[in-house]
């Protein structure tokens, strides 16, 4: 039994601020966290002074890599005004704003600062897809990449050892994917707004226009399996398995919970934090989990005394459709081996029992790494406080949410329960 | 006795020896592989060589057409895929490998829990030199 973990004092986050995710040919990482952090001014409805944030805590994966640009930090207190105020970036690859996050949380907890200001932000789409990919896959390890492995590949791998033990199959992915497209629309800041269906769509509509054969696809899954659609990338990872290549930032701004209705009538509390380490494939405990996960979901569930059917909804990492199969299961929300069946059964769609990913997911929405993190607890925050328009969970009272964010080949998981009060 | 550090180092000089190598454990006796200085399961820090048989099977695997540059410089393409996965030797550990003499672009054909022998891919000259571990069906 792990040790039962709590905060020295609660901590929520009192505004939130996401900026459009997407690949921005005439915008930097400044410009993206500036959007960030105007909505998240926006949305601290009693207001508040910049000046009073005692400092900030930002995620950033490898923009030193993309970008030839790092030490973050100072860049975006100078951008937003509040220097000389401490800035320290977080590094955890795909996970790097969770921790910050957590970094974030524990200062105020510890009762060393009362208002801190977190963020993430990754500037992607200035590179190649094949520099993209060695940019990411500085995050492996070291025997993985050595032989040939890509993250996809990972993945990839994954899967097969999961099809084989459990039975599942390509079919089940697609019916992830499918899913996480049939959000995607409902959210005005996804990069990829669109279902498979619409998408299969357009895409008869003009193959009709040049005079070219009509496809004979009848549902989604025909066209997810038309190889010229759906090419592999990984096998059996396929092109709509895989998360785009995405520019974005996210922020937050948490404050102890003694002050927080100073800032708004409806802060969302902290109440369950917890982060695990894992090893690569070769000496990863099983090939179809995440210790890493399991020792998040143990430390976030232990704090808050809440079990996995208490998570009424959750974001999980799902930077490839076999991620997701295994977070689901990992954080205990269905059986090992019956995720795959859930999904299948619909049990994940945003009208069903416990939606996952209503943002569209990593998958839909974007995937800007070191902004992830904290994207994910944005859309927690937003469904909390009932502001997800078209894609408001329709759970009646609807409180507790979770976010699971997942860095490198599982060698860092975070997962976080926020509960409106 | 072998008088080499056990480190990721040492590893790759045996893989140019053709020679699979791990540690094991004094205390617990536990095998690793690769080689780990320090036993993840007693954390005791005295741990010998020792040469692995170079057989096992297939334990998930997968088949890249979108690889990265060393690869395509091998004629790897889309076209072309190669395949790579994980093989669980008869000790019990494992070793992340490319896996030969299989049809990738008929990667349903190529089945987990398939018999594997070691096979040393020697590849460029002079400072290029490199190895790769791989493995094939038995």
């Amino acid at each position: 039994m792990s040790k039962k973990r709590k905060l020295g004092r609660g901590v929520a986050i009192v505004g939130a601020g996401m900026s459009k995710f997407g690949m921005f040919k005439d915008r930097d990482s400044k410009d993206v966290f500036v959007e960030a952090y105007k909505e998240m001014m926006a949305s601290i409805d009693k207001g508040f002074d910049p000046n009073d944030i005692d400092a900030l805590y930002l995620g950033n994966f490898t923009n030193d890599f993309f970008m030839h640009q790092a030490h973050w930090g100072p860049i975006v207190t100078d951008l937003i005004g509040i220097t000389p105020k401490p800035a320290t970036r977080t590094e955890g690859a795909c996970a790097s704003s969770a921790l910050a996050f957590r970094e974030g949380v524990f200062a105020i907890a510890s009762g060393f600062y009362d208002l801190v200001l977190v963020g993430g932000l990754e500037e992607m789409s200035k590179r190649t897809t094949e520099e993209v990919a060695e940019g990411l896959a500085l995050a492996s390890v070291p025997y993985e990449m050595k032989v040939g492995f890509t993250f996809p590949g990972v993945f990839g791998t994954l899967a097969t050892a999961y099809f084989d033990k459990y039975g599942a199959s390509r079919e089940d992915l697609m019916n992830v994917t499918i899913k996480s497209h049939n959000n995607a629309p409902l959210n005005p800041k996804a990069q990829f707004p669109v279902t498979i269906r619409d998408l299969m769509e357009s895409r008869k509509a003009k193959m009709e226009q040049k005079g070219m054969p009509a496809p004979e696809w009848q549902d989604e899954k025909d066209f997810l399996r038309d190889p010229a659609m759906n090419p592999a990338v990984a096998w059996p990872m396929h092109l709509f398995d895989c998360c785009p290549i995405s520019d974005g930032a996210a922020c937050m701004l948490l404050a102890s919970e003694d002050i927080a209705k100073n800032f708004t009538d409806t802060p969302i509390s902290i109440i369950g934090i917890g982060q695990g380490s894992g090893r690569g494939l070769h000496a990863a405990a099983e090939l179809t989990s995440f210790e890493a996960t399991k020792n998040a979901a143990e430390e976030a569930y232990g704090m808050s005394g809440l079990t996995p059917e208490d998570i009424q909804f959750a974001e999980v990492h799902d930077c490839f459709s076999m991620a997701e199969l295994i977070h689901i299961e990992d954080l205990g929300f269905f059986k090992a081996g019956e995720g795959y069946k859930a999904v299948g059964e619909g049990l994940t769609r945003l009208d069903g029992p416990k939606p996952i990913n209503t943002s569209g997911g990593l998958k839909c929405k974007g995937h800007p790494v070191g902004a992830t993190g904290i994207a994910q607890l944005y859309e927690i925050w937003t469904q909390l406080r009932g502001q997800a328009g078209k894609r408001q969970v329709p759970i009646k009272d609807l409180r507790i949410g979770g976010a699971h964010n997942l860095g490198g080949t599982g060698g860092t998981c975070t997962f976080t329960i926020l509960e409106r009060r | 006795m072998i008088d080499k550090p056990l480190s990721d180092v040492s590893y790759e000089q045996f893989l140019r020896e053709d020679k699979l190598m791990g540690s094991r454990c004094k205390k617990c006796g536990d095998v690793f592989t690769p080689p780990r200085p320090i036993c993840p399961k007693c954390t005791d820090s005295e741990l010998e060589w020792v040469q692995m048989k170079g057989t096992g099977k297939l334990a998930a695997f997968t088949c890249i057409s979108i690889g990265p540059g060393f690869m395509n410089a091998e004629g790897f393409s889309r076209k072309n895929p190669y395949c790579v996965g994980v093989v669980e030797l008869d000790e019990g550990t494992r070793v992340d490998a490319r896996i030969e003499g299989v049809d990738t672009l008929n990667p349903e054909t190529i089945k987990v829990g398939t018999p594997m022998t070691v096979k040393f891919l020697h590849r460029g000259e002079g400072i290029d030199q490199k190895v790769f571990l791989a493995f094939e069906p038995v």
